[in-house]
């Protein structure tokens, strides 16, 4: 019989002292578990978000987080606009060239390569232009190339899935310009499906109505990604909507585009009236990114923003530091929770004196009575601890489902977080810590004046 | 087995000074003989037995067991020794409640070698008439089977000397006479010395020896508040 055992004994004579003791430890150490797993959670949902396959943000001058945050996350307000001769830039001659035929706009435009386009090279640039709400959620106005380039996942090899209907298009003849693919959580949230028409608000989500409809063509599988929470309708049919426009400028070179006369598309916007919030950038050799993102921040007009170090910034500067916080205020929890074990245990002390000075008279040492309080701290300690842990994963778990829907992060029944090994030992020290207290008093018990009554 | 020499045990007073309670000049017991010791409340009875014990160190003088020099160990030496040599009978049983007839029983074995030996703990608890309530816990006994437990728990080390104080003065007079003859029959088998303190006459009266504290101690209980 050796002093763990008399101390598991003692545990469970003890029960109901015993199990609320645990269980207060067991709720502290769950918390903790559970804020350090929504802390994993919330850095890896960050991060991956930030990576849907290209490498820079561009856009105007200003804020490189929140130029982050309203181009990746669609949240915050954008700065400002970009003309689109910006967006021209990364692009070689040729194109550029088509892009005026096709718009209209300076004929010189056409004549140069953009002054990115070296550094793309086989990449791409995707433009964004926002502004426009449906409901709470942001409109995107992009070109049909977000579905076909980005890519999602923990690999970022995942296409973007339909759960219904296809990419939007540049023009068809039964929508026009007017095409439109939801998010998976806005389908689901507006109650909107194939067939259905998105009815975009200018400016704020309380803003005017524009009048011009977006046909949805297209329901986005969930990706745990911002995308699930957006609309994204063609460029060229938000150029078209209403105040969309740029005012042309008194000095602005302008050659219309070579239109068919049978052509019954209402024209585009010209270069001039266009503008975008910004560009997404992948480059062909990401080896070219550093210096492209020099050439684009020493211009004076734009800047680039690589998304995964400005979210790392986020999470270093506020993400991080609250979490930390929440982090430590669970951990006083556990404190105080092994603080509950010193109390349970020196308030029975009181009616162990007499236990404690029977096993000094059979032979036992003071040394030996300190150890059965200390392994009577460490019981309550590894139960209470792994209990904790145990609860707070099923519970994680079972919320794994919304979890994924949510933020696109798996968890596991046993995905465990940077720091979760240290925990248990941690509750471990403590609960010993905990227990010397009371464990001293059973070493101060006195043998003679107990054994009288 | 037990010798006592200028034995003087004084106790530190609340209210600054000392109070001797026992001065005993003389007092031996020799291997396997039965004594029984009777006295005044207050006389020091108890306290006696547990400076022989060794749970209390004396003042001044001797205590030797077994011809070991209790005077001279440490607490820890004590301990040691009380473990290994002497066995405790408590008026009150003192069994501990969170543990089982036969545990109570191991836990005599547990702080001497350290080696539990569950045959004997059960040829024990068969011996004081329990086998069957080996797994009852302290408060599903009666009275004086929990003083049965007790006596199988103080001879469960093996001990050369057993200690009882006052081992009948809680259980009814059906249950002490057995409960005494469980004692001096045991201790008579195992050739275990016994030194038994006792209120009673009757229960003084099985034993060949009877020793009055008064008549070792030199200080008059009276004196003792």
């Amino acid at each position: 019989m050796n002093l763990l055992f008399i101390a598991w004994r003692n545990f469970r004579y003890r029960a109901l002292s015993s199990f609320l003791t645990t269980l207060s430890l067991m709720l502290g150490v769950g918390l903790v578990v559970i804020v350090m797993s929504i802390y994993g959670i919330i850095s890896e949902a960050f991060v991956r978000n930030a990576a849907v396959g290209y490498n820079l943000v561009v856009g105007p001058r200003g804020s490189a987080l929140q130029l982050t945050l309203n181009s990746v996350y669609y949240l915050s307000q954008p700065i400002e606009n970009l003309p689109y001769t910006e967006y021209m830039e990364f692009f070689p001659a040729d194109e550029r060239a088509r892009m005026v035929s096709e718009y209209g706009g300076d004929p010189t435009l056409g004549e140069r390569d953009g002054v990115y386009a070296g550094f793309v090279g086989e990449g791409y640039a995707i433009p964004l232009a926002l502004g426009d709400y449906f409901g709470e959620f942001r409109v995107v106005g992009t070109t049909p190339e977000f579905f076909e380039k980005l890519r999602h996942g923990p690999d970022l090899d995942q296409r973007f899935d339909f759960q219904e209907g296809r990419a939007l298009e540049t023009f068809t003849p039964e929508n026009q310009y007017f095409e439109c693919v939801l998010g998976s959580r806005v389908a689901a949230q507006m109650g909107l499906a194939v067939g259905d028409t998105m009815n975009p608000t200018h400016g704020d989500p309380e803003g005017k109505g524009h009048g011009q409809g977006f046909a949805v063509v297209g329901v986005l599988a969930p990706t745990g990604t911002p995308n699930d929470r957006a609309v994204f309708v063609n460029l060229e049919g938000f150029y078209l909507l209403e105040g969309h426009a740029k005012p042309l400028e008194e000095d602005a070179v302008i050659v219309l585009p070579d239109r068919d006369p049978d052509d019954t598309r209402p024209p585009l916007l010209m270069i001039p009236e266009r503008e975008v919030t910004s560009i997404l950038v992948r480059n062909g050799n990401v080896m070219h990114a550093p210096g492209m993102q020099n050439r684009i921040n020493e211009s004076g007009r734009a800047q680039a923003a690589a998304p995964i170090g400005e979210i790392n910034k986020l999470m270093s500067m506020i993400v991080g530091p609250l979490l930390s916080a929440l982090l430590v205020i669970t951990l006083i929890t556990c404190v105080v929770a092994a603080f509950g074990v010193l109390v349970a245990i020196y308030n029975s002390m009181n009616d162990r004196r007499r236990d404690i000075a029977v096993m000094r008279a059979l032979g036992a040492r003071r040394g030996s009575v300190t150890w059965v309080i200390l392994f009577e701290s460490l019981i309550i300690a590894i139960i209470g601890g792994a209990a904790g842990w145990l609860l707070a994963h099923v519970a994680i778990y079972s919320a794994g489902t919304f979890i994924e829907q949510q933020t696109g992060v798996q968890v596991g029944l046993f995905s465990v977080s940077e720091f979760e090994w240290l925990l248990l030992p941690f509750v471990i020290v403590l609960s010993l810590l905990a227990g010397i207290v009371p464990a001293m008093a059973a070493y101060r018990t006195d043998v003679g004046s107990n054994l009288s009554a | 087995m037990l010798t006592i020499a200028n034995l003087i045990k004084k106790f530190q007073q609340p209210g600054g000074g000392e109070l001797t309670v026992l001065d005993v000049p003389q007092f031996e017991i020799a291997n396997a003989e039965q004594v029984a010791l009777i006295g005044e409340s207050g006389g020091g009875k108890t306290t006696l037995l547990h400076l022989i014990a060794g749970m209390l160190s004396a003042t001044s003088g001797s205590i030797r067991v077994d011809n070991i020099e209790l005077t001279r160990l440490s607490e820890q030496g004590r301990d040691r020794f009380r473990a290994s040599a002497i066995g405790y009978v408590f008026q009150t049983f003192n069994l501990l409640p969170a543990f089982s007839a036969i545990e109570n029983v191991k836990l005599g074995m547990t702080f001497g070698s350290g080696r539990v030996d569950p045959a004997r703990a059960m040829d024990l608890l068969d011996r004081v008439g329990l086998a069957d309530r080996a797994h009852y816990r302290p408060k599903q006994l009666s009275v004086g089977q929990q003083q049965r437990v007790a006596i199988a728990r103080a001879l469960a080390g093996r001990p050369k000397l057993l200690l009882a104080d006052e081992p009948t003065a809680n259980v009814d007079p059906a249950s002490a006479d057995s409960v005494l003859d469980l004692i001096i029959d045991s201790c008579r088998n195992e050739s275990i010395a016994l030194l038994m303190v006792t209120h009673s006459m009757e229960v003084a009266g099985r034993f060949s020896r009877i020793e009055r504290l008064e008549d070792i101690n030199r200080i008059p209980a009276l004196k003792q508040v």
